[in-house]
């Protein structure tokens, strides 16, 4: 497919490199991204590097291990050991408690298994009908449908979901309400926009003045995007726009909206380094309570210890903060012992971060 | 979690589709996706198909770059 492998073209990645540089001229701009996969691009293509320095591209929150609070990691850990079967995405296995990870109750002993999908965890309880499952589900926009779709097909009897699914838009509200945090622009995500459309992203140049475009994830993609952004800068206009039209489209996925909405509803949800945020929470409706595990086990919320001493993480996920700029970076932290929940899963800041500064690709 | 590559279908089975990420073949549900054949290209996340990518915005966008890049150049 010719026109795909376009925006891999190095040629016009340097043409589009020089009028950049051309069209941001003296002025500085700052860019954020919130998509754990950018954040994997940006750092693999060295576009930090390749791009003037008068143009700063920083990371907010969108690696969806790294924002879920150490409470839910903690309901999953009780539940492993009670002695029931967790089953979670590998990346989830490290993501630090209050005092303990899935990974560490598993080492002691606990029944925790890596899926690959929620087809998968319900695969193994059909598997295993005498044993009680419980699929911890965390996640984005872009994940939602999955479970969405399992859950209307209908769960085996012996499967419930601890669910952590959170919404990528009202966080992106929520940091330009902080006031504090100075950027010109976002680059939307790509893969949450395919399921949720341009149009979610509409409120955000209504209501904040703030520039949008939809990216995708080849170097030229970014690239373009981050010329898309300037250009509206500089004419002083601010409305969403969709670089990544190839996958992206206005509606977004009706389908999979559809089906997110007939199993969840919209909640307030906790954010691990931000608190809580309104509406950026998918809980399950009433109608598919009995699948809910919170509600199957009784659990009780903890208030979970979310940022333990001496991490930066609540800065970082919101772009104020370079991983580099931590002082346990490196140090007491690093992607094989990882002390916050940014260096855990691969898409986390300061796990990118540490493994490019390592050459480790 | 995330898969950025797009993969090719190979075979369709039901609500299964076989895909191609470039030599490494993986199943992915497409019940998301109103139609899907052989042949087209596709996002997958966590086993499941989010988005069919369109062959022809994709020559669109990339002409409407070339052109506007070279208006710009001569800035
Ligand atoms: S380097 Fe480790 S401790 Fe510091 S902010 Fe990142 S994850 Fe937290």
């Amino acid at each position: 497919m010719l026109a795909f492998k376009d925006f891999r073209s190095r040629e016009l990645a340097k043409r589009a490199l020089g009028v950049i540089e051309k069209l941001a001229a003296e002025e500085s701009y700052t860019f954020m991204h919130v998509c754990g996969t950018h954040e994997q691009a940006i750092t693999r293509h060295g576009l930090r590097s390749l791009l003037p320095a008068n143009i700063k591209l920083i990371a907010g929150p969108g690696c969806p291990v790294c924002v879920t609070p150490a409470s839910e990691v903690d309901a999953a850990v009780a539940l492993a050991e009670e002695g029931k079967v967790v089953l979670t995405y590998g990346d989830a296995l490290r993501v630090p408690g209050s005092e303990l990870s899935l990974a560490q109750v598993r080492a002691k002993g606990c029944d925790v298994r890596v899926v690959y999908s929620i087809r998968e965890a319900v695969k193994l309880a059909q598997a295993e009908p005498e044993k009680e499952m419980v699929f911890f589900s965390i996640g984005l926009d872009t994940t939602a449908p999955s479970v969405a779709a399992e859950i209307a097909r209908g769960l085996p009897e012996n499967l419930s979901i601890l669910n952590a699914l959170r919404l990528t838009v009202p966080v992106m509200e929520l940091l330009l309400g902080l006031g504090d945090l100075r950027f010109e622009g976002y680059l939307a995500p790509g893969h949450v926009s395919a399921i949720i459309g341009a149009k979610a992203y509409e409120v955000i140049p209504q209501a904040y003045g703030m520039p949008v475009v939809i990216s995708g994830f080849e170097p030229l993609d970014l690239l373009l995007s981050v010329a898309m952004l300037i250009k509206q800068v500089k004419e002083g206009s601010a409305k969403v726009e969709n670089e990544y039209s190839r996958a992206v489209s206005y509606e977004g996925n009706l389908r999979a909206q559809e089906l997110v909405n007939k199993v969840f509803e919209v909640a307030t949800t906790q954010w691990r380094g931000i608190g809580r945020v309104p509406f950026s929470g998918l809980k399950l409706r009433e109608e598919y309570a009995e699948w809910d595990a919170r509600r199957r086990y009784a659990l009780k919320e903890s208030r979970g210890v979310d940022i333990r001493p001496g991490c930066s993480c609540h800065l970082v996920i919101i772009g104020k903060l370079s991983p580099q700029e931590c002082r346990m970076f490196g140090s007491v932290c690093t992607p094989a012992k990882p002390y916050g929940p940014c260096m855990v899963s691969q898409e986390g800041t300061c796990n990118v971060a540490y493994r490019y500064s390592q050459q480790v690709v | 979690m995330c898969l950025a590559v797009p993969g090719v279908i190979k075979e369709i089975r039901g609500n299964i589709a076989v895909v191609d990420y470039g030599g490494v073949v993986k199943e992915a549900d497409i019940s998301l996706l109103e139609s899907v054949d052989v042949g087209d290209y596709v996002i997958v996340h966590v086993g499941y198909a989010i988005t069919k990518l369109s062959e022809d915005e994709a020559r669109q966008s990339i002409a409407a770059w070339k052109e506007a890049l070279e208006r710009l150049a001569r800035f």
